[in-house]
C-alpha cells in the first residue's frame, strides 16, 4: 500500500491526519485551519492537537458556534486564494452550513465561468455506533456525493487519511472530507510529507474470486471481518475500498465484479437514493453481462438513528449482515 | 467575566410563598443528587452517548421552569434533565431513558439528550446547538393563533447566541407579538470556549435590542431572581403579547460532557463559582428566613436519595427497547412493519 518504506511505526488515524494539516501548514502559508474549538480545546475529537501551539492563532482559528457563517466565511476566503481547512466539529453540523456549502462552495466556479476556484476543505467526522441519538449519528457522504462541483473523501485507513487530507489540502475545488468517529483510534502505517494519494483511485484491501463486496469508510473494516468468516466457508471476498466517491473509480470496481460475478454493496448510511444505491447503479450499467445474481446492499436500518445500545446495533449494518448478504447473492447466483 | 446583573424596570409579580421555596430547594436537590448519581451510571457504562450536566445551573433551571403554568411550553437543549425534573416528570421514566430502556421516556428512542414529555407541555431537548429556538417560536405562534394565554419558552446557551437561528427567531417573535421567553443560560462556556472568545458583546441579553424587545440580565445562580424574572416575563408575556430575553448568568461545575475532563478552565474561577453553589446559597436564605429548619433539609434530602435510588434500581430492572420497536415512530401511520426499518422502503411480493 505504501509507496515507499516511509514512516515504519504504527500511527493512529487520528494522529496521521493531524500530521497531514501539521505538514501542509508548514508547506504552504495560505493553509489555514478554522473551527469550533479547534485551537484552546484542540478539537473535540483533539485532531487538531498542539496546532494552535505550534502555528499561532492566526492560522488555527477558534470559531463561536456559527457553523453556516464561518463555511462561508471560509469559502470567500478560497475565492481570493487562501487555503481554508475548515474542521465542523462533526457531519451532523454540516446541515446548518449546507446552504453555504452546496450553493456556494460547489457553484462559483462554474456559475462564475471559472474565474474563481474554491480550494476549501471541510473535515468532519460522522457516523454512529457510540449512541448519540438520532441528532448525532449521521452519515451524509450521500448527499454531498449528489453535488457536482464538490469532491467527495471517506479514507478507512491511516495512510489513507494522510495522503487524501493532502491531496485534498492541495486540490483547487471543494472537498468535502468525511472521517470517521469510528476509526480514529485505528492505527497504522502513515506516509511521508510527499506521499499523496490521489482522488479516484480505489484500492483493493483483500482478493477473492467469489463475491465483491465494496465498502467505504468504517465499513471497510466490517467488509473485511466477514470476509475473513466467509473464508472460512470457502467463501472468497474481494473487498474494494472506493475511498472517494466523487470521482468514483469505477473501473477497478467493475474490474473485480467481472471477476467474481457477485456484488455486495456496504454504506452506513440510509438506503433510499443512498451511496449503495448509487454504486450498485452503476455496477449495474457497467457490468450486468457480468452479473450472476442480482446486487445486494446492505444499509443502515431506514429509521432516525435510536439512542437506545441494542436499538442501535440493529440498525446498523453489521458483519453479520455483509456475510449474509453475501451468502445470498451468491444462492442466487448458483 | 460576567458579574453582577443589571436590575431593569420590571412588572411586579407576586413573592414566592414558603411551600413554593421549599419546593424550589427540593427540586434544585433533586435535580443534583439525579445528575450526580447519573454520572455515576454512566461510569459503569449503564448510560452511554452524550451525558451533559448542569450541575451548578439547577438554580436557573428551577426558577424558570417552577415561574411558569404546568401547561406552558418548554424547549431546551441536551442539557436537560433538569427541565424534565423540574416540570415533573417521573424521575424513574427520566432514568431509563437514559438508561436506553422500553420504559423510558421516549421508549429509548431519544437518551439523555433527547427527552420529551409532551404530557407536561415539555416539549423536547435539542441536540443541534440552536435548532430548538425556533420551535419555541411556533409553540408561541400556536398560542396565539389559539387566541390561549400561554407563554413558550426556550432554553439556550451562551453557545447558541452565535447561530444566524436565533436571530430569526427573535425577530419573529417581536414582529408579530408572540408569547416567547428566550431564556439563555449563560454559563459562560460554549465547550472550551469562554463567551468573550465567541461573541463581539458579550452582554448577550444586548441580542435583544436590535429587534427592539425588552431583555434583561439575572443572577442564574440566585434562584429567587431567576424565578422573579421569568415571572415578570410571563406577565409580561400573556398581557401585552410581547416576547422577552432573559440572560442567566451560571456556571457549570463540570466538564462540557462525561467525555470531557476540563481541563482548559482556570481553577481560580472554578473556585469562585463553587463558592455560590445554589444547592449551598439557597439553603442558607431559607435557614436564615426560617422558611425551612434542618429536619426540613435533611427530610428532602432523605427523599430526593430514595426517589433517585428507586430511579435508579427501576431503570436496571427495566427491559431493554425491544428490537421489534427499532421502526415505530418514523411515521404516524406507517405502511409497512418490517421491523428492521424499511418504514417506507418499496416493497415487491415474490
Ligand atoms: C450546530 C451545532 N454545532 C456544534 C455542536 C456541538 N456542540 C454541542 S454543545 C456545544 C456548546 C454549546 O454551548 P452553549 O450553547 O453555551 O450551551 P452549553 O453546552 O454551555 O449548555 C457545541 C459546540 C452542536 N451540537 N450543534
Ligand atoms: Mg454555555
Amino acid at each position: 500500500m505504501t509507496t515507499d518504506a516511509s514512516t515504519a511505526a504504527a500511527v493512529s488515524y487520528r494522529e496521521a491526519l493531524t500530521q497531514a494539516m501539521r505538514e501542509e501548514l508548514e508547506r504552504d502559508p495560505n493553509v489555514f485551519l478554522i473551527g469550533e474549538d479547534i485551537g484552546l480545546f484542540e478539537g473535540s475529537f483533539k485532531v487538531t492537537r498542539g496546532l494552535l501551539h505550534e502555528f499561532g492563532p492566526a492560522r488555527v482559528v477558534d470559531t463561536p458556534i456559527s457553523e453556516a457563517g464561518f463555511v462561508g466565511l471560509g469559502i470567500g476566503a478560497a475565492m481570493s486564494g487562501l487555503r481554508p481547512v475548515i474542521e465542523l466539529m462533526t457531519v451532523n453540523f454540516s446541515i446548518v452550513a449546507m446552504d453555504q456549502i452546496v450553493n456556494n462552495a460547489a457553484k462559483v466556479r462554474y456559475m462564475f465561468g471559472g474565474q474563481v476556484s474554491v480550494p476549501l476543505v471541510i473535515r468532519m467526522p460522522g457516523g454512529a455506533g457510540h449512541q448519540l441519538g438520532a441528532q448525532h449519528s449521521h452519515s451524509l457522504e450521500a448527499w454531498f456525493t449528489h453535488v457536482p462541483g464538490l469532491k467527495v473523501v471517506c479514507p478507512s485507513t491511516p495512510y489513507d487519511a494522510k495522503g487524501l487530507l493532502k491531496t485534498a489540502i492541495r486540490d483547487d475545488d471543494p472537498v468535502i472530507f468525511l472521517e470517521s468517529e469510528g476509526l480514529y483510534a485505528k492505527k497504522g502505517p502513515v506516509g511521508g510529507p510527499d506521499d499523496l494519494v490521489p482522488f479516484g483511485q480505489a484500492i483493493v484491501r483483500r482478493s477473492g474470486a467469489h463475491c465483491t463486496i465494496v465498502a467505504l469508510s468504517r465499513m471497510v473494516w466490517i467488509a473485511l471481518d466477514a470476509a475473513d468468516t466467509l473464508a472460512a466457508e470457502g467463501i472468497e471476498c474481494e473487498v474494494v475500498d472506493p475511498r472517494t466517491t466523487r470521482p468514483l473509480d469505477l473501473q477497478t470496481i467493475a474490474d473485480s465484479v467481472r471477476r467474481t460475478n457477485h456484488c455486495v454493496v456496504v454504506d452506513e448510511g440510509w438506503p433510499e437514493c443512498g451511496l449503495a444505491a448509487n454504486i450498485a447503479t452503476h455496477v449495474y450499467e457497467a457490468c450486468f453481462d457480468w452479473l450472476d445474481a442480482p446486487i445486494v446492499r446492505v444499509n443502515a436500518a431506514d429509521v432516525p438513528m435510536p439512542y437506545a445500545r441494542n436499538l442501535e446495533q440493529a440498525a446498523l449494518p453489521r458483519q453479520e449482515d455483509v456475510a449474509a448478504a453475501v451468502r445470498a447473492t451468491l444462492a442466487r447466483g448458483a | 467575566m460576567a458579574d453582577a446583573p443589571t436590575p431593569q424596570d420590571t412588572i411586579p409579580a407576586p413573592a414566592a410563598d414558603a411551600d413554593l421555596m421549599r419546593q424550589m430547594f427540593a427540586t434544585i436537590h433533586l435535580i443534583r443528587t439525579f445528575e450526580e448519581r447519573a454520572a455515576e451510571e454512566y461510569m459503569r457504562g449503564n448510560i452511554g452517548g452524550f451525558l451533559h450536566l448542569a450541575i451548578g445551573e439547577e438554580a436557573a433551571v428551577v426558577g424558570s421552569v417552577m415561574a411558569l403554568r404546568p401547561t406552558d411550553p418548554i424547549t431546551s437543549t441536551y442539557r436537560e434533565h433538569g427541565q424534565a425534573l423540574a416540570r415533573g416528570s417521573d424521575p424513574r421514566a427520566v432514568m431509563a431513558e437514559l438508561f436506553g430502556r422500553a420504559t423510558g421516556l421516549c421508549g429509548g428512542h431519544g437518551g439523555s439528550m433527547h427527552l420529551m414529555d409532551r404530557e407536561r407541555f415539555f416539549f423536547g431537548g435539542y441536540g443541534i446547538v440552536g435548532g430548538s429556538v425556533p420551535l419555541a417560536v411556533g409553540l408561541g405562534f400556536a398560542i396565539s393563533y389559539r387566541h390561549e394565554d400561554g407563554v413558550a419558552l426556550v432554553m439556550f446557551g451562551d453557545g447558541a447566541t452565535n447561530q444566524g437561528v436565533l436571530m430569526e427567531s427573535m425577530n419573529m417573535a417581536k414582529l408579530w407579538n408572540l408569547p416567547v421567553i428566550f431564556f439563555c443560560l449563560n454559563n459562560q462556556y460554549g465547550m472550551g470556549t469562554a463567551v468573550d472568545r465567541a461573541s463581539a458583546e458579550t452582554e448577550l441579553f444586548k441580542r435583544a435590542d436590535a429587534f427592539d424587545m425588552p431583555s434583561r440580565r439575572v443572577d442564574g445562580m440566585d434562584v429567587m431572581a431567576v424565578y422573579q424574572a421569568v415571572t415578570d416575563a410571563a406577565h409580561h408575556a400573556r398581557t401585552e403579547q410581547e416576547p422577552s430575553m432573559i440572560e442567566a448568568i451560571a456556571y457549570r461545575y463540570r466538564g462540557h460532557s462525561m467525555s470531557d475532563p476540563d481541563r482548559t478552565r482556570p481553577e481560580e474561577e472554578k473556585a469562585r463559582w463553587h463558592a455560590r453553589d445554589p444547592l449551598i446559597t439557597f439553603e442558607r436564605v431559607l435557614l436564615g428566613e426560617g422558611t425551612v429548619t434542618a429536619e426540613d433539609l435533611t427530610a428532602i434530602r432523605d427523599r430526593n436519595s430514595s426517589t433517585v435510588e428507586d430511579a435508579v434500581a427501576f431503570a436496571n430492572d427495566s427491559p431493554v427497547a425491544d428490537d421489534a420497536t427499532l421502526a415505530d415512530d418514523v411515521y404516524a401511520h406507517p405502511w409497512t412493519d418490517d421491523p428492521r426499518g424499511s418504514a417506507e422502503m418499496p416493497q415487491v411480493r415474490p
